[in-house]
């Protein structure tokens, strides 16, 4: 039988190792971005995830109560033991891969941190607090630039609208829920998804309407996260990301 | 656009204001393809260290300036009057809260 705090743990992880994972993500646009002031941008966006993650990761280490820190569950776990979205690990693909990725992310994490600023779990509610005014202008980025490329030329228009196609498939893994929700929504802590995919539904439908594209239809999703289960993307981007902690153990400057 | 091979959109002037109240002051410049982009950018290259409680952006095309050789009919002719500032008059004596 799986305890509160162990449910609060996990919970913490999720939250926590999306916005790790994501951050992660932008930071590989650091330098390639398509315009110097776009580059900056998505690099800022990075920024404001780590601050996240670490919020996240530090309240997790402290739970667990075994002297681990933050750094050490970003840089010493293997992929098995992440929960994030299947959507944040997504390759970066090209800007509109990026753009189409980042604002459904982004809708689902407005909408969830939006709900979350209630939590009965003080440091969840003040971090939901503090990020949502993050998140919102990550959400506005991502959507005025999904209205630019889908109402742009034919061309941007026919890419980002096969972004959202080959991404669709795992945008069902951001409501899945299992015993750690159930415990936590009965506590007050965490919030019931399907309220949440509702309202997530009316942002998406709103900006791809404006954009001009077309919502893909819900066929087959891949699902996986809350048991930890990954793409084969996942491992690259660790090696990437823990490669300081694995060569050099320990190693300070 | 005109030239095709500049795909970064057109150039727009950055103007800051560090409180309510206080002018707005350039800050810098970006490029940008319309409004909303041209504030986004702004805010993310010029507000991100508490710079600002307001951004103006403006399409550098639609800036008048003078031009260096107006330098000496529009500058030159108040260098000798000091009368203008009001530091060139003495304070009547016994006047309070001026």
């Amino acid at each position: 039988m799986m305890t509160q705090q162990d449910a609060l743990i996990n919970y913490c992880l999720r939250l926590g190792d999306s916005s790790l994972i994501l951050g992660q993500r932008m930071a590989e646009w650091c330098s390639n971005g398509p315009t110097l002031e776009e580059d900056i941008a998505l690099t800022n966006v990075s920024l404001d995830l780590f601050g996240q993650a670490r919020t996240m990761l530090t309240y997790a280490a402290n739970l667990e109560g075994k002297g681990n820190t933050e750094d050490d569950l970003a840089y010493r776990r293997s992929e098995r033991e992440y929960y994030n979205t299947l959507l944040s690990e997504r390759p970066n693909g090209h800007f509109g891969d990026t753009i189409a990725r980042n604002f459904l992310h982004d809708a689902f994490l407005y909408h969830l941190y939006t709900a979350l600023k209630n939590s009965k779990d003080e440091t969840i509610a003040a971090h939901a607090a503090k990020s949502i005014k993050e998140i919102a202008y990550h959400l506005r980025h991502t959507g005025e630039w999904v209205v630019r490329l889908g109402d742009g030329t034919e061309e941007s228009h026919q890419k980002i609208q096969q972004s959202f196609d080959d991404l669709w498939m795992f945008t069902g893994d951001l409501f899945e829920m299992n015993e750690v929700d159930d415990i936590l929504i009965k506590a007050g802590v965490a919030v019931d998804l399907n309220d949440i995919k509702k309202n997530w539904d009316s942002t998406v439908n709103e900006v791809l309407q404006r954009a001009t594209l077309q919502r893909p239809k819900d066929d087959y999703m891949q699902t996986g996260r809350l048991q930890g289960m990954h793409s084969e993307y996942l491992g690259h981007l660790l090696t990437d990301m823990q490669y300081l902690q694995r060569a050099y153990p320990d190693a300070t400057w | 656009m005109d030239n095709i091979k500049d795909n970064q959109g057109d150039v727009w002037e950055v103007f800051v204001q560090s409180k309510p109240g206080l002018p707005h002051k350039h800050a810098g410049s970006l490029h940008a393809t319309d409004k909303e982009m041209a504030l986004q950018n702004a805010r993310d290259l010029y507000t991100r260290r508490n710079e600002g409680t307001c951004i103006w952006v403006v399409p550098s095309n639609f800036i008048v300036s003078s031009l260096p050789e107006d330098s000496e009919s529009f500058f030159d002719p108040s260098d000798d009057k000091i009368y203008r500032h009001p530091t060139h008059y003495v304070m009547p004596e016994g006047a309070k809260h001026i």
